[in-house]
């Protein structure tokens, strides 16, 4: 897989049902967020962990989300962020 | 729903034996089927007890002293660490660095994932439900509680280590520390400072 | 949406308990056969850990300390791969609690 999101760029966290082992938070899915940087590409963990080989390896990202913007109750500053490392089939464009 | 309670690990004597002998069970059979050896065991345990915050104060104290040593570490934390001769086998390590406007914290909310190559085995707090839980959504609250109370003029970045990416909070260098050695400077710098949830100690008056 | 027992981020709890405690021989045992079956050996990946751990009941999730719940992981995942049997693991236990003193 190649990498199509360019650090910066707006994403949004797919908010598909997706049983078994996976490794993005149900706290951040369905949210929108701003791609910090590109960490290279990895195996997948949602086929590693049931003893696959995880190809093709998954471009990873960090992606920045406002603290404010991911609990809607959040006490603490508007600027305050949460970083988490998501891989790309997670991952939507903003239109 | 289930998670309105909370009891947290308890300690079961007898539940403890039952998992005990499993875990004797286990590495018994491994050992006899030529899987691994005791030598291994014993040699891997003590790699692990070689790795500690020690490593990593060292890898702090070097950056505030040598502009050029942190630039290079907060590019490739890595190759930083590895510049120093500490092996990080692998890992892939994000140094992020605490200023006077931005303060990071960094916690795994799905498991306990720690750069262990730099600061050794994590501490229990940091692998139990409460902290994971919690920094996420109230990081000061929670940094309160370490005793690190930060002004709102402060941005909190959380760091939530979810996948192959390991991270080093690389604290501020405390004022009244200028032309120290870097052993000395390491001695200021704790494991909680570079988790994230202190401060760098501050020199004795 | 089906959360897991492990994916707890955002979710009321308590104040934090800082106690901290040494680890003990056994505790890093069970770490160390872990790194050497995922690095070493390449017999389970750490994922195949989590994904034991995360099979746990939410009872044991959040009652058994954190290396009972590895040992339990490990544990499964090599049955599954057939590298022990349930079996021989269950004899070989019940073979140990008749043993004099343990390690």
């Amino acid at each position: 897989m190649k990498p199509i999101f360019k650090p910066g760029a707006s994403v949004i966290v797919s908010n598909r049902e997706v049983d078994g082992h996976k490794r993005t938070p149900t706290y951040i899915r369905g949210k929108s967020g701003v791609i910090e940087r590109f960490c290279g590409s990895f195996r997948n963990p949602e086929s590693l962990a049931y003893g696959g080989d995880g190809l093709p390896r998954q471009p990873l990202y960090r992606v920045r989300f406002l603290q404010s913007h991911v609990w809607p109750e959040y006490q603490g500053s508007f600027t305050d962020t949460v970083d988490i490392e998501i891989y790309q089939h997670w991952l939507e464009p903003v239109s | 729903m289930s998670h309105d309670h909370h009891h947290g690990p308890t300690i079961d004597p007898e539940r403890l034996a039952y998992y005990q002998r499993m875990a004797t069970a286990v590495r018994e059979l491994l050992i006899e089927k030529g899987i691994l050896t005791d030598a291994q065991i014993v040699a891997t345990i003590k790699k692990m007890e070689a790795r500690g915050p020690a490593l990593g104060a060292r890898v702090v104290a070097h950056a505030w002293v040598d502009p050029n040593y942190k630039t290079r570490l907060l590019l490739d934390g890595s190759a930083g660490v590895e510049e120093l001769g500490i092996p990080v086998d692998g890992t892939r390590l994000i140094v992020v660095e605490n200023t006077e406007e931005v303060h990071n914290l960094v916690v795994c909310t799905l498991c306990s994932c720690y750069p262990r190559n730099i600061l050794g085995l994590p501490p229990d707090w940091y692998k139990k439900a409460a902290y994971r839980a919690r920094a996420v959504k109230e990081p000061r609250a929670v940094l309160a509680e370490f005793g690190t109370v930060l002004s709102d003029s402060v941005t909190i970045r959380v760091h939530d280590s979810t996948a192959d990416m390991r991270y080093l909070v690389l604290p501020a260098r405390p004022a009244g520390t200028e032309g120290w050695a870097e052993d000395k400077l390491a001695a200021l710098v704790n494991r909680d400072s570079m988790i994230g949830v202190q401060a760098a100690k501050e020199p004795e008056q | 949406m089906k959360r897991g027992v492990h994916d707890i981020g955002g979710l009321p709890n308590n104040q934090i308990d800082q106690s901290e405690h040494d680890y003990a021989l056994w505790e890093k045992r069970i770490d160390a056969l872990l790194v050497l079956l995922a690095s070493e050996k390449q017999i389970m990946r750490v994922d195949e850990l989590r994904r034991g751990i995360e099979s746990l009941d939410i009872d044991a999730y959040n009652e058994l300390s954190y290396y009972e719940r590895w040992i339990a992981s490990i544990a499964k995942i090599l049955v599954e791969k057939d590298v022990i049997t349930s079996t021989e693991l269950e004899a070989r236990m019940a073979e140990i609690s008749t043993r004099k003193t343990t390690s």
